[in-house]
């Protein structure tokens, strides 16, 4: 039987269709104003026996198609899992939420922590960063992974850390050591919501900002363990909500 | 239906800013309650005591002042009923459940304050409250550090404000504390009705504000059954309701809802399918027309079996066991009652715990989801201990940090929603 998963988040929506554990096809698309278009576009010619929706977009998906809905923490349980049977704690900092996740022995959710209302430290606040600091997103990881000492940003709330990334490159602080102290400062944040759950390996990070190598490096460092990183970590939602698989469907 | 702008008008309210306000809560109202499936009949009364909130109760309460009788606002669940009915008083809750006049609450209080507290001073510099307007007098009462600074600012806003202080612990001190304040309040509403408070008097309050509660009693023990006969927003109506309406009145109207809910039950008829997850909410009370979470859980497949709130069990478990025959023995039974509500200003406090755990036993509860209004410290605090302790008891636990905006409900329905499936996988 083949089944998919569409995740949608706030920045980008992911779509996986499996057969059995095999992954058949990966699709993704920025999402913009029009979510049902893209979620239309997305799903041309697939054929598929059943589909779940996941991520934030999940209940208007839902009024409009056919299809099971769960929640992206379920499909991040899932979703993680299946690539890393072993997981037991899961980082995932997508574009406009951090959520971290534990599961028991048997991959069961055991407890899970949300960031606050507002996007600071996610995936939203690295691009704005990065825009202020005239730096493409690719960039702005590699600079900072480069810069040996980095500027520590106070400031959380998106809106006030780039008025004070802007002060500070005004008072002719390195762009590289600002970049590196705002990747600082979300892998603080990061560490001290897992660290309201215990943090048991092993340790899945997901999510769009999985991508990026500087905050990766940052993680493992100061979290002194290992962390696992799938080849695409924006589809772990995604799959997780094609592996919900509702039987007599 | 009967066209109260005069009365409003009489009383001071802003008519313009009040008739949005209606329209408001009503379009929400409708929304959050009407639009739910298989409501008993007997919830017809509460969404006519609904409609007549602001109308027909005022009216009443109008009434009531023509005749000599006096009617005392009050904030909190430590104010006694049965002294004001032992004047022949009537006693109501004053409006706190909305996001209404912050801006001009933060004239008076710094930002991070509980809406709760906001909520008070923006119905009263809004000139939105016909129970504010009509009370004779005020109760203030000294439980968290934030109502009780609050009180020397709502002193300039009101001219009828009386504070009552509370204790603390739950030392023989406190509760001789607690006596002495409630003996103070029994004196002030004699000096304000001009009636002394006789044995006779004050026994029948004490009956009046016990049938009450047992009524409400019995609508709690009826929702542990396993298929919820009645759906956890109508309950907590119920329960909010319980600080506004004529208590005989309320007392029968809850009674016949019991009646057909036993009936229901014996029958087989549920508001939500069999198995649904079954959640106990505990934390901050919630007070009208503060539906926010509760809507969002039971439209996530899952029933609200019980309130530990002071809208809720907290408030209302225990009866006045009368013992004694002087007006004195009277109070301390009155005492007795309402020194073991399990606030959270008091330190410490663990009979919460317990209480908690036994809701979730009775109401056969899949897991608690904790209400902390946001910069409510006494509550939050808790929060933390109970959590840790009722998932070590192996009850499933979510804590949600929330105010009385509507900004954050995509983020609380994606926790529910996965706190749900953490029950039920």
């Amino acid at each position: 039987m083949i089944s998919a998963g569409i995740d949608i988040g706030s920045r980008t929506i992911k779509l996986v269709l499996i057969e059995g554990t095999k992954v058949l096809e990966i699709r993704k698309a920025e999402n913009s104003f029009d979510t049902l278009k893209i979620c239309r576009d997305l799903l041309r010619g697939l054929n598929y026996s059943q589909i779940t929706a996941t991520g934030y977009g999940r209940r208007l998906f839902e009024e409009h198609f056919p299809c099971n809905v769960i929640s992206e923490i379920k499909a991040f349980a899932l979703g993680a899992k299946s690539v890393l049977p072993t997981c037991r704690t899961i980082l995932d900092i997508g574009g406009q939420d951090t959520k971290v996740i534990s599961l028991d022995e048997k991959g069961k959710l055991r407890k899970f922590e949300m960031n606050d209302k507002c996007a600071a430290g996610t995936g939203r606040f690295l691009e704005i960063m990065a825009m202020s600091l005239r730096f493409t997103l690719e960039e702005f990881g590699s600079k900072a992974m480069e810069a040996d000492e980095f500027v520590s940003i106070n400031s959380m709330c998106t809106v006030f850390a780039e008025s004070e990334v802007v002060s500070m490159l005004a008072r002719g602080a390195d762009r590289a050591q600002v970049a590196k102290g705002i990747h600082q400062s979300i892998v603080t944040r990061s560490i001290a919501l897992l660290k309201r759950l215990e943090i048991e390996n092993d340790i899945l990070f997901a999510g769009g900002v999985a991508f990026n190598k500087c905050i990766v490096h940052l993680l493992e460092k100061q979290l002194q363990k290992k962390i696992y990183i799938h080849q695409d970590p924006q589809i772990i939602g995604a799959l997780g909500a094609a592996l919900n698989i509702i039987p007599d469907k | 239906m009967t066209d109260y702008h005069e009365m409003w008008a009489g009383l001071g309210l802003d008519l313009k800013t009040h008739d949005m306000l209606l329209e408001i809560v009503g379009n929400g109202y409708n929304d959050v309650f009407l639009s739910q499936k298989n409501r008993p009949k007997g919830m017809e009364y509460f969404d006519f005591v609904m409609s007549e909130v602001h109308g027909l109760r005022i009216k009443e309460l109008l009434d009531a002042k023509a005749e000599g009788r006096k009617v005392i606002g009050t904030f909190c669940v430590f104010v006694p009923e049965e002294l004001v009915l032992a004047v022949n008083g009537v006693c109501v809750g004053l409006c706190a459940g909305a996001e209404f006049g912050f801006e001009e609450a933060e004239k008076f209080l710094p930002r991070n304050t509980c809406s709760l507290i906001k909520s008070a001073f923006g119905f009263k510099l809004g000139k939105v409250c016909p129970y504010i307007e009509s009370s004779d007098m005020i109760v203030g009462e000294n439980t968290c550090d934030g109502k009780k600074k609050a009180y020397e600012s709502y002193k300039d806003i009101v001219d009828n404000l009386y504070v009552m202080d509370l204790p603390q612990m739950k030392s023989p001190e406190g509760r001789a504390l607690l006596k002495a304040e409630y003996k103070k309040f029994a004196q002030k509403l004699e000096e304000i009705s001009g009636k002394k408070i006789t044995v006779e008097s004050l026994k029948h309050g004490i009956e009046i504000a016990n049938n009450k509660r047992k009524a409400i009693k019995r609508l709690s023990a009826l929702r542990s059954a396993d298929l919820a006969p009645i759906s956890g927003l109508d309950g907590l109506l119920a329960n909010q309701i319980f600080f506004y309406d004529d208590p005989i009145r309320y007392t029968n109207s809850v009674n016949a809802l019991c009646d057909e809910l036993e009936t229901r039950i014996k029958e087989g008829i549920g508001v939500f399918p069999k198995n649904t997850a079954r959640i106990l909410v505990s934390g901050c009370p919630m007070a009208v027309p503060n539906w926010k979470l509760p809507f969002i859980v039971e439209n996530s497949n899952a029933v609200i079996v019980g309130e530990e709130m002071c809208t809720g069990e907290r408030g209302t478990q225990n009866l006045v066991e009368v013992k004694g025959n002087t007006v004195d023995e009277l109070i301390d039974s009155i005492v007795d009652r309402y020194f073991q509500i399990d606030c959270a200003v008091f330190t410490p406090n663990p009979g919460r715990l317990d209480h908690i755990k036994k809701m979730v036993k009775e109401y056969k509860a899949d897991g608690v989801l904790h209400y902390g209004l946001q910069f409510c410290q006494p509550y939050q605090m808790e929060s933390k201990v109970l959590e840790k302790e009722l998932e070590k008891a192996g009850i499933p636990v979510l804590l949600i940090e929330t105010d009385y905006s509507q900004e954050d409900a995509g983020q609380i329905k994606t926790r529910v929603d996965a706190f749900i499936e953490r029950i039920k996988d």
